[in-house]
């Protein structure tokens, strides 16, 4: 079983992307759940949300304490959010950042597997805002291949419909985009 | 057959409300609210739905409005949370008694104070003795089937009381997760249309509420107590049809890994699939630990209970629920009655946890059946001990 969470701010998106890897696994025949961090909903402050992805049932509704991926969807929340907060050591930390891999892992202080990609630019260009939760599915991808893409993409055309395909093309430059740091 | 999808369970509930046919839904839009009838109203203003949606300014209002409906003879739906279902409280107790069965899921959350919005079972332990059936769902697929069953055994002529089925809120309701959505024609196959034998029609008038005086009061009780002990078999036999036409089999009482168990833990819903990973974990580590998880909890199902838990040593009842000043919490002391007479009863232990959102985890569950263990040989000081409590 593969544990995700993801970091966002309130409005960005981080719920709908775990939900769109969940539904990508379902609908591939895994297993799988997604939940956010329940609460009340505050737009802009830090969130998170959760996906676990199996090849079996799952059977437990704890939240994740040791997540195997973290996915941070806003560049300014590793200086204010412990990000890779109970990590797996042969875990991924995946970054949306324009800053470089020194950089980051001196504010990380993180030497493990790492994936970042420059995601605010790539929705600005391609979705016209700053919402980078589908850019950053692309990264997910790339790094875990943990879903196909071919189902993701349907996910994301069942939930956004016409707007589907400019978000598709994000995820796809992040995917080309991407810097993969082991 | 029914075809597998990743849907929120709230979603995935408004969906099997839709396919039971429902004519009227009337519900508190507000919070706390559930995307249960956030969503029933979607499909009804897209016309997905033919039913009427009333959108009232209380859920005192909800529960009535829906005792009305369900009085004419529209098959009636509603859903609710928390503060809310005690706002309901009052006229909870009048739909069993007027023989008026609504349907409602109920997605448990924590009573204020302190103000919470997260997951224990407060809120509906308070309605324990409302005189509905009720039902505790394991995960998005049980909390599906059991709409499907609740409409089914509710309004059975040789039933005719109102059901709740019970999700813990977001643990489940905010869940997303695979579940299987059978097909119109199987719901359709299980549920027949609502035909009661008596129903508010102005062709042909009839009181229902009238006084009871005590010359009657009394016997009104105990007709209404008779019939709802009698409900059980039909429960049952509809969990029966059920498997047959979809295919999953329900049983109003659990187990897992029970053979030669000495310690077990009992809980009422999501959780308990984690106690069953930490059961897992403790029969690796030679532990003779297993689950008892009660699927209906009104009626409760004594003789099935009892079987449940014969030949253990130590039972641990897991409340999410706190009585104050109570011998333990409401299944703990509900257990411990229904054991009371029987000759050889295991010891019975109650933990309360979970209260308000607090998570518990396989390591809790580890705790819990340690402290079992232990208790085993020697009586516990307290009859109910509170679980993950910071000092």
């Amino acid at each position: 079983m593969i544990e995700v969470r993801l970091h966002g701010r309130g409005g960005q998106g981080a719920v709908t992307s775990a939900e769109l890897i969940a539904v990508a696994a379902i609908n591939q025949g895994k297993y799988a759940q997604a939940f956010p961090s329940f609460g009340p909903e505050r737009r802009g402050a830090p969130v998170q949300a959760f996906v676990r992805v199996s090849e079996h049932p799952i059977r437990t509704r704890e939240k994740i304490y040791f997540p195997d991926v973290v996915l941070v969807l806003d560049p300014s929340l590793p200086s204010i959010v412990k990000v890779t907060s109970g990590l797996k050591e042969d875990g991924w930390v995946i970054l949306n950042s324009h800053k470089s891999e020194k950089e980051l892992r001196e504010m990380l202080g993180w030497q493990g597997k790492m994936a970042v990609v420059d995601a605010t630019k790539i929705a600005l260009e391609e979705l016209g805002l700053p919402i980078t939760n589908t850019t950053m599915l692309g990264a997910f991808l790339a790094a875990t291949g943990l879903v196909d893409q071919g189902y993701l993409e349907e996910a994301l055309e069942e939930r956004f419909g016409r707007l589907a395909e400019k978000n598709k093309k994000a995820l796809a430059r992040a995917i080309k985009e991407i810097k993969i740091y082991q | 057959m029914g075809k597998r999808i990743a849907k929120e369970v709230s979603i995935a509930i408004a969906e099997a409300v839709k396919q039971c046919r429902v004519d009227v839904i009337a519900a508190y839009p507000i919070t706390p609210q559930t995307h249960i009838v956030e969503h029933l109203s979607e499909l009804v203003a897209n016309g997905e739905l033919d039913a009427e949606y009333i959108t009232v300014e209380s859920e005192h209002s909800a529960i009535s409005a829906c005792l009305g409906s369900v009085a004419t003879g529209a098959r009636t739906f509603t859903s609710t949370s928390s503060q809310g279902l005690a706002l309901m409280h009052e006229i909870l107790f009048i739909a069993p008694a007027l023989r008026l069965p609504v349907v409602m899921v109920v997605a448990n959350r924590a009573l204020s104070a302190p103000i919470s919005i997260w997951n224990d079972h407060g809120d509906i332990m308070a309605e324990r003795d409302i005189g509905w059936i009720q039902t505790f769902a394991e995960n998005g697929q049980e909390a599906v089937d059991l709409v499907y069953h609740a409409f089914r055994v509710a309004e059975d002529r040789r039933v005719m009381f109102p059901a709740i089925v019970n999700i813990d809120g977001f643990t489940l309701s905010h869940m997303i997760e695979p579940i299987e959505l059978p097909d119109q024609e199987q719901v359709d196959r299980y549920l027949p249309p609502f035909r009661p034998r008596y129903k508010l029609d102005p062709r042909k008038p009839l009181t229902m509420g009238p006084v009871g005086i005590p010359e009657i009061y009394t016997e009104a009780k105990k007709a209404q107590d008779e019939a709802f002990k009698n409900a059980y078999r039909v429960i049952l036999k509809a969990w029966d049809e059920f498997e047959e036409v979809f295919g999953r089999r329900y049983r109003p009482v659990e187990t897992y890994r029970m053979e030669d168990a000495e310690v077990a833990l009992l809980i009422m819903g999501s959780l308990a699939e984690t106690a069953m990973t930490a059961v897992d974990r403790m029969r690796e580590a030679g532990k003779k630990v297993g689950l008892v998880r009660l699927r209906l909890w009104r009626p409760f199902p004594l003789r099935d209970f009892v079987k449940a838990v014969k030949g253990l040593k130590v039972l641990a009842v897991i409340d999410r629920a706190l009585s104050p000043g109570a011998t333990g919490g409401p299944v703990g002391t509900e257990v411990r009655s229904a054991l009371y007479q029987v000759p050889g009863r295991p010891r019975v232990v109650n933990f309360i946890a979970g209260l308000g959102g607090r998570d518990v985890t396989v390591e809790d569950f580890e705790e819990m059946a340690d402290r079992a263990y232990v208790y085993m040989k020697k009586k516990p000081k307290e009859p109910y001990e509170m679980i993950g409590v910071k000092e």
